[in-house]
């Protein structure tokens, strides 16, 4: 599904650069559920923001579904975003004045749904989500469990390949990570793709394999011992 | 451009953000409404100084006389200076190059005028043909005093239009017979005079006609004429000075004798006029285009504020699929649609409040305060599109910026 080979990025910062990420080689099959740690200033987010095509890479081969993702221009990103990846972020980010229905709508409507379908669609994953009865409520209404799922409904919605989720939890206590969590493992068992980028230990063991970078290369790539967990 | 789905978005995006929509909404509605408004009381001022010297030719001169107040040449003061038919043809035939049209005039008080039922008192002047371009007066209907009629001495008389609502009520009167103090003469014509009122109450007969019946001689009352517009005004004052001047000599009059013989060159008032309304017209449009500025300035504020203030939701649609065009067309469609809706709620809030004060200003001499149409059609468009440019801007700054920056934004 995603496929990195030896790719380098770097950010200029005055008259020198900063080589964030050093030629990384990462694959990541279709339904797998992928964590990658590291602590801030490994790259990680770098790397997130990438695969997400929220942000290029220099040099190196991205293969995205199949798909060999060079030249973009922003209208072709912004439709393969549109197409293949949702996204759930640490700050939630939804619109605060639309209610979660709507903001669950939202990639719908850039995919060119139709309104009634739109509503239909979206309600459905706020069903999945378990926030069904919530759907008219604005997001200061909703605590910051509630909100990260219909971030992750929203993240959904335009039934993309791959979920990226940065920090997901990092805005949440243990019990609502943990709850997030199990809706991604839900979600990943019914065949979706998720990457999940986190710093803490626990979250990462609630998925199936870890990638660990540091100093923008990857130092280890291991499954999670299912017994240990068990 | 129509698509109901991105109206619908828009929509939204205004109602749940009232205080934004508001803001930059009354911003230009206060702009137009301002511009409306001062626009619409200078043109009113300009109005009452139309009004006031309108009525006359701008280049008409009048020459009156009266009585000596100095000796001069062994003449005693207190003589009174008589134009006569030889006047008449002095000055013609030395200032014929100057001249416009000319017309001698010999002018009756309180005529009694009577048709049928009705009489009244009116002001008589027996003129030349020249004389009606002189007042400016515009037929209504039949025609004025001819060179023909001079010459038979007819007895006919062409009559203002207040002369013929008074007399003939809602009749015609052309073609009727007027006795004028128990003399019997045709109306050939009727006329208007944008003078007003006062110059609509006058009757015209044939100079020879007034001379043999009101006069025993050879005398007249004063003279009227324009000069030639190809002269500019100080051309035109030089050319009256030495009129003045030469008339003078002509009956004997002190050079400086105001009373004896008067030259009135209404092209002095004139002068002063036109650069009081060329000041008055740039003093307008100065204003106009101020706040005009003002307005772009406000409108161009709040949509840097407003693209600024969105940066994290722009990041957050671009994440969800939003192309920058799309983000662009957002911007923009909300701008245009506020300022449009905006400036059209100023521009009809400030047309209404010019009519229902426009009457109670007249005392501070301002007439009729209103606004052309396409002035502030023109204005609330230069808006619409100073709104276009000012979202233009930012917009495409927020779009071309990488979704992950706009998400960062804080």
């Amino acid at each position: 599904m995603i496929r990195l080979h030896n790719l380098h990025k770097s950010y200029p910062i005055g008259h020198d650069s900063l080589h964030v990420l050093k030629g990384l080689d990462l694959h990541i099959k279709e339904g797998e559920f992928v964590s990658i740690m590291g602590s801030s200033g490994s790259g990680k987010s770098t790397l997130l923001n990438i695969i997400g095509l929220l942000d290029t890479h220099d040099t190196g081969e991205y293969i995205l579904n199949g798909q060999t993702i060079e030249h973009l221009n922003e209208k072709k990103a912004a439709v393969l975003r549109n197409k293949f990846l949702g996204f759930v972020f640490q700050s939630f980010n939804l619109i605060n004045y639309k209610t979660a229905l709507e903001n669950v709508a939202l990639p719908l409507y850039y995919k060119g749904i139709g309104r009634k379908e739109r509503q239909v669609i979206a309600m459905e994953y706020l069903e999945k989500v378990g926030l069904k009865e919530r759907a008219s409520h604005l997001p200061s209404e909703l605590s910051g469990g509630e909100k990260q799922r219909v971030a992750i409904a929203r993240a959904l919605a335009t039934n993309p390949k791959v979920v990226l989720a940065d920090e997901p939890t990092g805005a949440l206590d243990t019990v609502t990570s943990h709850s997030v969590m199990e809706l991604l493992r839900t979600i990943n068992n019914e065949g979706m793709t998720v990457v999940v980028i986190t710093h803490e230990e626990d979250i990462a063991e609630d998925t199936d394999r870890i990638v660990r970078l540091r100093d923008g290369v990857i130092i280890s790539d291991e499954k999670v011992n299912k017994k240990a967990k068990a | 451009m129509f698509d109901l789905d991105r109206w619908t978005e828009i929509f939204q995006t205004l109602s749940k953000n009232k205080l934004r929509t508001a803001l930059s909404g009354f911003t230009i509605a206060f702009a137009i409404l301002l511009f409306t408004l001062l626009f619409g009381i200078g043109n009113g001022l300009k109005h009452t100084f139309e009004k006031q010297f309108a009525g006359d030719a701008q280049n008409s001169v009048y020459i009156r006389s009266g009585k000596t107040t100095k000796p001069y040449k062994g003449l005693q003061s207190g003589r009174k200076v008589q134009f006569k038919n030889e006047d008449t043809k002095f000055i013609n035939e030395q200032f014929e190059k100057n001249i416009q049209f000319f017309s001698p005039n010999i002018e009756r008080f309180n005529v009694r005028a009577i048709y049928k039922g009705e009489q009244n008192n009116y002001t008589v002047r027996g003129v030349y043909p020249d004389y009606q371009p002189l007042e400016s007066a515009v037929m209504i209907e039949g025609r004025f005093i001819s060179v023909l009629d001079l010459k038979k001495r007819a007895k006919v008389v062409a009559i203002g239009k207040l002369v013929e609502e008074d007399l003939f009520k809602n009749f015609p009167a052309l073609g009727r017979n007027i006795s004028l103090d128990g003399i019997s003469y045709r109306v050939i014509g009727v006329f208007s005079d944008p003078g007003g009122d006062n110059d609509e109450r006058y009757i015209y007969m044939p100079f020879s006609t007034a001379q043999g019946m009101y006069r025993s001689n050879d005398e007249l009352d004063q003279f009227g004429l324009t000069f030639n517009p190809a002269l500019n005004v100080d051309k035109a004052l030089a050319f009256t000075n030495l009129l003045e001047k030469v008339l003078k000599e002509k009956h004997q009059v002190d050079p400086r004798d105001q009373s004896a013989l008067r030259v009135q060159n209404y092209a002095e008032g004139t002068k002063n006029v036109q650069q009081f309304m060329t000041v008055l017209n740039i003093i307008i449009l100065f204003i106009g285009i101020g706040t005009l500025i003002a307005g772009i300035i406000g409108i161009s504020n709040i949509m840097v504020y407003i693209v600024k203030e969105r940066t994290k939701e722009l990041g957050i649609r671009k994440a969800l699929g939003a192309t920058p065009q799309s983000i662009i067309g957002m911007i923009m469609m909300e701008s245009i649609f506020v300022t449009a809706l905006a400036g059209y709620a100023g521009l009809m809030i400030g047309v209404f409040t010019l009519k229902a004060i426009g009457s109670s200003l007249e005392k501070y001499f301002i007439v009729n305060p209103s606004v052309e149409t396409y002035v502030v059609v023109g204005a609330t468009i230069i808006l619409i599109i100073a709104g276009t440019i000012a979202g233009y801007i930012p917009a495409k700054r927020a779009s071309s910026i990488k979704p992950i920056e706009a998400l960062n934004d804080q």
